[in-house]
């Protein structure tokens, strides 16, 4: 018989939170301290309406976008203060000394390392990159679906949420990134842990699916008149590629942990050892996903690094068909080497040599986006801007990095470095070389077209140079180590001569936390020398793609007229035969109107997440119910779009002219 | 490049009177939304039919045990699954190699690709660790 407790707390109780543990303690009191602030900051500019009416409700793209990107850096934090335990627990824990962190708590910290950088750092940048940037640059008003935007961002939040929830309520996963079972199964994880796990990564999974089929509409549909797929700009190319893979993998996630979860909720037997389960069916089925998932993070910084390079260079991207060509090819060869991610676990020399050979042809496209790069450069007049920078770093740091994947991409090979710290520097090397460079490149490339005024470069420059340099240092000796044959995930180490490439990684890591304080601080100067870094004209760096073509920040509706586009770089071209900015004969715009439903839908959707992980039944019936309910009230609502009247128009094109006037 | 300056670049004609429920016509001419085509009663019922009697089939294979083999009737009804797929695509979804600009084509193949190579993949690496990984004399267990 169940007790009265457990009827209506199910398996929370007071011992979930975890005020024995002196480090979660401290954390929790600064962040709490941290929450009331803002609350009192927010509550005292009496800011609620507005946080409400103009963000919290959006249905704009560009806010979408922003949050997206604030809730990857807010992440970022998150995961980085994850990193900076591990290494300092790794840098002491040799011999007698067993470090700070107890094993329970240190196997928490790389798992929930792991699972905020990739789905709630890496996803929310690239997906608000795309979001804020796409329609710009295809010349349209916002995405094909507005609302669904809207919801799409509060259910990553929602995700997020859980995952932070589960530091001060409960516990976090104990078996890294991927929950392989059986050890993620529920007789060897029976707490809360994996289930925190299954139910943000199911929340911020519909996220990522409906903003994958939304901008996939988007880009299909919306194009400017004269806009053919060929003279789409490079980082729509990529995120119409991303948005594909994303539509095509993340179900094949979505169906994985819902096995895992039927599991370990009413005891089938999927991925168990008994019973005719099969836990390596788990490990092929989420890398189905997490392959294609890779790609979806880097092809994006790809198309970044082809604007920025474009734009820097001073010349239109040299070979813009085979950087196309390369991107779908890479598109579709990411999801013929799964298997490169188990190659130990049994399969036939066959089956292993068929997805070695397929993983290093995908070195073959990469190579050519790297050598068209380099060609666009070539006798162009490089200007050597923070944006160009993160470029130049990442090509230098990314050939190296995939380069070392190629190694292991050599089963014979893999067969000795895999699950070692070889591992770790590689997928560090590739993800920050490649992904993060090509977040801090778009976010500084961007950033006065979203704000209007440019970032700082003092405090970019420190920021650029205390990432790439701390990269180095904190990568490089995981290289070492792992070739020496130390595995990953190990939280004390017998071989007291190893303490001293763990001293030089955590000093590395340091400086990557110096590099992330100087981007912080960068912000802050930045807004507060706003003035000085105006950008009034829109086109600050010389840009060649449409987006560069509107105000900074744009108008609520982007542009007051479509553009017609005649040529790839639409913008370099109308600029090149002397485009005139239409100062008259505006009219009212259609737009779509803010809406209520997605936090609250999202917010629904976490709450019967948490009453899911804790077993409390009732709770997440009442939820899943009420969520239910409320997306079909939402339908009746035909209250969707206004005009934005010719005056707002006129006057917004107004103030733009005379700002242009005065540049 | 004679002539380009006179084009006119910023579109009145286009975006600007019906503004954002107009993009989606504008990009590709207007012709693709009625492209689809609605399906005429004989395309329904033609569907209708072959939808019941790839199912009665499959239903009658298992039922009579008409193949003897097991396997044999596994294999028949995927195929007669399949099948089922193609022709809900063709008389329900009115999918064509014209309609939406030969956009729901080019998903169709995507998605018959990924999905080809998911399964067979799948088969494939699943038979190959269980072969080296399950050897004989386990199974004789059973």
């Amino acid at each position: 018989m169940p007790s009265a407790d457990s009827a209506i707390f199910g398996r929370l109780t007071l011992d979930a939170i975890p005020y024995h543990e002196p480090i979660l303690l401290v954390t929790f009191v600064a962040t709490a301290l941290l929450g009331l602030a803002v609350v009192w900051w927010v509550t005292r500019a009496g800011a609620w309406g507005y946080l409400w009416r103009e963000w919290i409700t959006s249905i704009d793209h560009k806010k979408i976008g922003i949050m997206y990107i604030i809730l990857g850096l807010v992440m970022l934090m998150r995961g980085f203060a994850d990193a900076l335990l591990m290494r300092a627990q790794q840098a002491i824990a040799f011999g007698e000394s067993a470090g700070y962190l107890p094993s329970h708590h240190y196997d928490q910290i790389f798992t929930a390392h792991g699972v905020i950088m990739i789905f709630f750092v890496a996803m929310p940048l690239v997906t608000g990159l795309m979001n804020y940037i796409v329609p710009l640059q295809i010349g349209a008003r916002d995405v094909a679906f507005p609302f669904l935007n809207n919801f799409s961002f509060w259910m990553t939040v929602g995700g997020a949420v859980l995952v932070m929830a589960s530091l001060f309520v409960g516990e976090f996963a104990r078996t890294g990134w991927l929950a392989y079972p059986p050890l993620s199964g529920v007789a060897y994880s029976p707490g809360v842990g994996v289930d925190y796990y299954i139910w943000a990564l199911q929340i911020a999974g519909v996220g990522t699916t409906l903003s994958g089929i939304n901008l996939i509409a988007t880009i299909v549909k919306m194009r400017a008149p004269g806009m053919t797929m060929m003279r789409m700009p490079i980082f729509t190319w990529t995120a119409l590629c991303t948005n594909v893979l994303i539509v095509a993998s993340f179900p094949v996630l979505g169906a994985t942990l819902a096995l895992l979860a039927l599991d370990r909720y009413v005891g089938t037997n999927f991925f168990t050892n008994d019973l005719g389960g099969n836990p390596m069916m788990y490990v092929n089925l989420i890398w189905i996903w997490g392959h294609p998932e890779v790609y979806i993070l880097i092809l994006p910084a790809f198309g970044v690094f082809s604007e920025v390079v474009s734009t820097f260079s001073g010349k239109r991207l040299f070979g813009y068909t085979s950087m196309v060509y390369a991107t779908v090819v890479i598109t579709i060869l990411s999801y013929l080497v799964w298997l490169h991610h188990f190659f130990t676990m049994g399969s036939g020399a066959s089956v292993n040599a068929f997805f070695g050979i397929t993983t290093m042809i995908i070195s073959i496209p990469t190579g050519a986006k790297i050598f068209n790069w380099l060609f666009t450069m070539y006798r162009g007049r490089v200007r050597f801007e923070l944006p160009m920078m993160w470029t130049i770093a990442f090509m230098l740091t990314f050939v190296v990095g995939g380069m070392t994947g190629v190694m292991l991409a050599v089963p014979p090979a893999d067969f000795i470095l895999h699950n070692s710290l070889f591992l770790v520097a590689h997928f560090h090397h590739v993800i920050i070389g490649g992904v993060v460079f090509g977040m801090f490149a778009g976010i500084v490339f961007w950033f006065p077209k979203a704000f209007g005024f440019r970032l700082d470069p003092y405090w970019g420059t420190w920021s650029f140079w205390f990432w790439v340099v701390g990269f180095y240092v904190a990568f490089m000796p995981l290289y070492v180590l792992g070739l020496m044959g130390v595995t990953r995930r190990l939280n004390q180490f017998a071989d007291p001569s190893l303490q001293v490439w763990f001293v030089i990684a955590a000093f590395g890591a340091v400086l990557i936390a110096l590099g992330i304080a100087c981007f912080v601080i960068q912000i802050a100067v930045s807004i507060l020398r706003r003035d000085q870094l105006r950008d009034t004209t829109g086109d600050p760096w010389h840009g060649r793609t449409l987006e560069w073509s509107t105000s900074s920040p744009p108008p609520d509706y982007n542009f007051a007229f479509t553009p017609v586009v005649h040529d790839l770089d639409a913008w370099e071209d109308m600029k090149r035969r002397g485009y005139k900015r239409p100062v008259s004969g505006f009219r009212p715009i259609h737009m779509p109107k803010n809406t209520w439903a997605g936090v609250v839908l999202a917010g629904l959707a976490t709450l019967c997440g948490f009453a899911l992980i804790w077993h409390i039944w009732w709770l997440a019936a009442l939820s899943f119910l009420t969520l239910i309910a409320t997306a079909i009230f939402h339908t009746f609502n035909y209250d969707r779009d206004f005009h934005i009247p010719v005056e707002d128009v006129v006057r917004t094109e107004g103030q733009r002219t005379t700002l242009l006037a005065r540049a | 490049m004679s002539g380009s300056t006179t084009r006119d670049n910023h579109g009145h004609g286009h975006g600007g009177h019906h503004g954002h429920g107009a993009h989606h016509g504008d990009a590709h001419g207007d012709a693709h939304g009625d492209a689809m085509g609605h399906g005429t009663l004989r395309d329904y019922l033609i569907g209708f039919l072959l939808s019941v009697i790839l199912t009665a089939v499959a239903f009658w294979l298992v039922m009579y045990n008409v193949l003897g083999k097991t396997n044999l009737t596994a294999i028949a009804i995927m195929a007669l699954a399949a099948a089922q797929i193609i022709v809900h695509m063709i008389y329900f979804l009115h999918m064509n190699t014209k309609s939406e600009g030969g956009w729901t084509m080019l998903a169709a193949i995507f998605t018959i690709v990924v999905v080809v190579i998911t399964l067979s993949g799948s088969l494939w690496v699943m038979y190959h660790l269980n072969t080296n990984m399950m050897p004989g004399h386990l199974l004789d267990l059973r």
